[in-house]
């Protein structure tokens, strides 16, 4: 099974490369663009684990590493197999 | 007294503070390799500067699992000074030993100058030396120096003097501009709420001989070796715990 971290600022925590994105986007004029926000992927390839495992697993992995529950928030999704 | 420098892999200042804690401050000082389960009996831990582990992920996210971290979050429970500079205070941060994060510096740029910075707090074992509200010159030398606290535990921070310094600018005053990195609250170094932990993003091992500009960071030195040997504290057993971390 393979799974997909999303990794991301939490809305409270200001994302300054998020901001610089966006100025160089209305820069260019792509004056439509409200807000960015930048995030880091992760994918996972878990090995025999069932969804229910999955389910208990990645979001134990994602709190204690991927994410700093700090300043980040995640969000995760099933990408290949069940 | 007995000062250990950890070396993860990465870590660039660790031979810096080494030098300084035996060559200036004539210390007796051990390199502790971050694999390792021994803290050789020191009595205040440093963890150095650098990039441990390359920032992969985040600043000091690797780092905290290392083998050696284990027995460095016994010895600050138990009451040992820990003292993390810039990497190490990324390190404490991601440990848990000290409250709040690191973020992107405001500018996005890696910040590497002389800084002020004031001493809010001149009643730890880390500033006893200085005085109070006193200007120290300083290098930095990071990207992730933008400290961040959620409001609730900044208030508490605050609330329980943990913020020993602050960047001001050359006169002592709390500025904006001075504020290189963004911190909430100008903050460039904060204690545990016990007191024996420091994290400061500022590189007291670099200022600490009048040949390399300032001799400003031996106050920090200064305070610990008179707070520790004042003390004399009994010689810790070595600790030898192999529970797996976090």
């Amino acid at each position: 099974m393979k799974v997909r971290i999303l990794v991301s600022f939490k809305d409270s925590v200001l994302d300054p490369q998020g901001q610089t994105v966006k100025n160089a986007l209305h820069t260019m004029g792509y004056d439509a663009v409200k807000d960015v926000r930048q995030g880091k992927v992760f994918e996972l390839e878990l090995e025999g684990a069932t969804k229910k495992e999955a389910e208990a697993l990645v979001p134990e992995i994602a709190r204690r590493v991927l994410a700093n529950p700090i300043i980040e928030k995640f969000d995760w999704q099933i990408i290949k197999g069940r | 007294m007995k000062f250990g420098v950890v070396q993860f892999p990465g870590s660039n200042c660790d031979l810096d503070t080494f030098h300084v804690l035996r060559n200036v401050m004539k210390r007796e000082t051990f390199l502790l390799w971050h694999k390792n389960h021994d803290l050789k009996g020191v009595d205040c831990v440093v963890l150095p500067g650098g990039f441990s582990y390359g920032d992969y992920l985040r600043s000091g996210a690797i780092a905290r699992f290392s083998p050696l971290m284990h027995e460095v979050r016994a010895f600050a429970r138990e009451g040992g000074h820990v003292l993390g500079i810039c990497n190490g205070f990324q390190i404490l941060l991601e440990l848990g030993l000290l409250p709040g994060a690191m973020l992107r510096n405001k500018n996005l740029k890696f910040l590497c100058q002389h800084v002020y910075i004031r001493i809010e707090n001149e009643k730890t074992d880390f500033t006893r030396a200085g005085k109070k509200r006193q200007i120290l010159r300083i290098p930095i030398a990071h990207f992730d120096g933008n400290y961040y606290a959620p409001a609730r535990v900044l208030k508490d921070i605050e609330r329980h003097r943990q913020v020993v310094f602050r960047y001001c600018d050359a006169e002592g005053n709390i500025t904006e501009e001075a504020n290189v990195n963004g911190s909430l609250g100008n903050i460039a170094g904060i204690r545990n709420r016990e007191g024996n932990v420091l994290g400061l993003m500022p590189h007291p091992e670099r200022a600490s001989e009048a040949l390399l500009g300032s001799e400003d960071g031996r106050t920090v030195f200064e305070s610990l070796i008179s707070c520790i040997e004042r003390r004399k504290p009994a010689r810790r057993p070595g600790r030898r715990e192999r529970a797996g971390h976090d």
